[in-house]
């Protein structure tokens, strides 16, 4: 990759970017009517559909199991490739995914019962665990789960001494650091951060700070796409009081 | 013949074009009141002496009591309320019923009207995968719900279409049972589960649905049942409140579209 410029003198990325711009992000809420909760989003061209169903397998007494299962379209990536549900790294995903929204969900409340959390990638263009948390989060809060903020994820890297954030395929396959991050945007704290490969202690926080900047500007776009759905819904309920 | 065919991007939205922002809208994490005078309520929690929403959805008061009540929820049970549900796992003195709430719903053997007043074995009233209606009765600790089908106006369910639905479209009325003009029955239960039945078997001779009718159903009522079926559903796609008009008024709308 020695030829590839990630950062040009002008300040644009392969993909004509600024260092500090996300992808565009569009998103649905409701996308299925058997599942609790579902939704679809594309961040560029990542795309993603979570779904939620509650099951009743009587597990834990006092609060609820949350439980995730992670997997890729044969057709996701560039490459053709059939995925089997257990490989190691859907099942390190699934692992991250549900250590996240354990932390956002008020597990508390549903006793003995569980969540499961389907994600499914349909196009993969780097980003996949942001895509999942934010789908996840949007398909959650479909399904009327309580949660104690929404659940945003974002990435970043370091390119030419400046962060860039909301990184992509080529970007993450470029050997530079990765940073991802997943906040709960309201209240500034971090529920998972994972690094990538190599980076100078003294560049961390400028990276993290990026990359938490990248999941309020994420924070923004979903609670809007949100606040639209419950409102067209609300409205045909003749809810508005 | 004549055909009219568009791309899907000319469809014209389903959904309203001006809907503006309701007022007491909120979303997870939102601070709903930073005053500790108010009582917590469903879709809420405390944080740092802050009142926050954990759902996304409406705020309701009322008097000090703050709930937010979210658009899609599973079936929160309240006593009274009429449901339909699908027998999951027949036990020694009791059914588990699946009604769409958070946890499986339970009706006991003592809450049921033997027909006759003879104890006969559980399984010859309500087999696996029964439909059956029933009465909330109480609301256990943990949210689950014990059911009763003490008036013979519940119990079970013959020949019929299931439809699932949402709860929180289902408007709460006086009553729940309706025997549309148009030939067909309709029980549209609290927890979102409809059933639409020929009118004339279970509703009318009151035994509490254990003395089955297995004739066949004649097509005109099999026609009807469908055609109440799918107004349903469209009204449940639109986000339409279900009662006894709407449908009605729905399936009369209908007519002009005779093949289905």
């Amino acid at each position: 990759m020695a030829g590839l410029e990630l950062l040009s003198d002008q300040g644009f990325r392969i993909d004509g970017r600024r260092v500090h711009e996300l992808r565009k992000i569009q998103c649905r809420l409701g996308v299925f009517s058997q599942a609790d909760g579902s939704a679809y989003i594309e961040q560029g061209n990542t795309k993603v559909l979570a779904a939620i169903r509650g099951s009743k397998q009587k597990t834990l007494h006092d609060k609820v199991l949350v439980n995730c299962q992670y997997s890729m379209a044969t057709f996701s990536t560039g490459e053709r490739k059939r995925r089997p549900r257990g490989d190691r790294k859907s099942q390190e995903m699934t692992m991250h995914l549900r250590q996240t929204f354990d932390a956002a969900i008020l597990t508390n409340l549903y006793p003995r019962s569980q969540i499961d959390i389907f994600v499914e990638v349909l196009q993969s263009d780097g980003g996949n665990y942001c895509a999942s948390v934010n789908a996840a989060t949007l398909a959650l809060i479909d399904a009327g789960i309580p949660l104690k903020d929404y659940v945003c994820a974002c990435s970043a890297s370091f390119v030419n001494d400046s962060p860039i954030v909301d990184i992509n395929y080529l970007e993450e396959s470029s050997g530079k650091p990765e940073i991802i991050v997943a906040t709960l945007p309201k209240s500034e704290q971090i529920v998972f951060l994972e690094m990538n490969s190599r980076l100078h202690e003294d560049n961390l926080s400028k990276v993290v700070d990026t990359a938490v900047k990248g999941c309020k500007d994420v924070y923004q776009i979903l609670d809007t796409a949100v606040r639209d759905h419950v409102s067209q819904v609300a409205t045909v309920h003749g809810w508005e009081n | 013949m004549s055909v009219d065919i568009r791309i899907a991007g000319a469809r014209e939205s389903t959904k309203q074009l001006d809907s503006e922002e309701i007022s007491s809208l909120v979303t997870p994490g939102d601070v709903i009141t930073t005053d500790t005078g108010f009582m917590r309520g469903h879709g809420t929690y405390m944080e740092d002496d802050q009142l926050k929403a954990s759902v996304a959805g409406v705020v309701e008061r009322v008097n000090k009591l703050i709930c937010v009540k979210p658009l899609k929820t599973r079936y929160n049970g309240e006593v009274g309320d009429v449901v339909i549900g699908r027998i999951l796992e027949v036990g020694q003195r009791r059914w588990k019923v699946d009604t769409h709430s958070k946890l499986d719903s339970v009706l006991m053997l003592s809450s049921v009207n033997l027909p006759g007043g003879e104890l006969i074995l559980l399984e010859l009233l309500l087999l696996l995968d029964n439909v059956t209606q029933a009465e909330v009765q109480s609301v256990f600790a943990d949210g689950s719900l014990s059911l009763h089908t003490r008036s013979l106006k519940y119990g079970k369910l013959g020949q019929g279409v299931v439809v699932h639905l949402s709860p929180s479209l289902i408007k709460r009325r006086k009553t729940h049972f309706h025997s549309l003009p148009c030939g067909a029955s309709i029980i549209l239960g609290n927890n979102g589960y409809i059933w639409i039945c020929p009118t004339g078997n279970e509703m009318e001779d009151k035994t509490g649905g254990y003395e089955q009718n297995l004739e066949p159903v004649q097509r005109a009522d099999r026609e009807v049942i469908s055609r109440l079926r799918n107004c349903v559903l469209a009204l449940a796609e639109h986000k339409m409140m279900l009662y006894d008009t709407s449908v009605l008024y729905t399936y009369e709308a209908s007519l002009k579209f005779p093949n289905i």
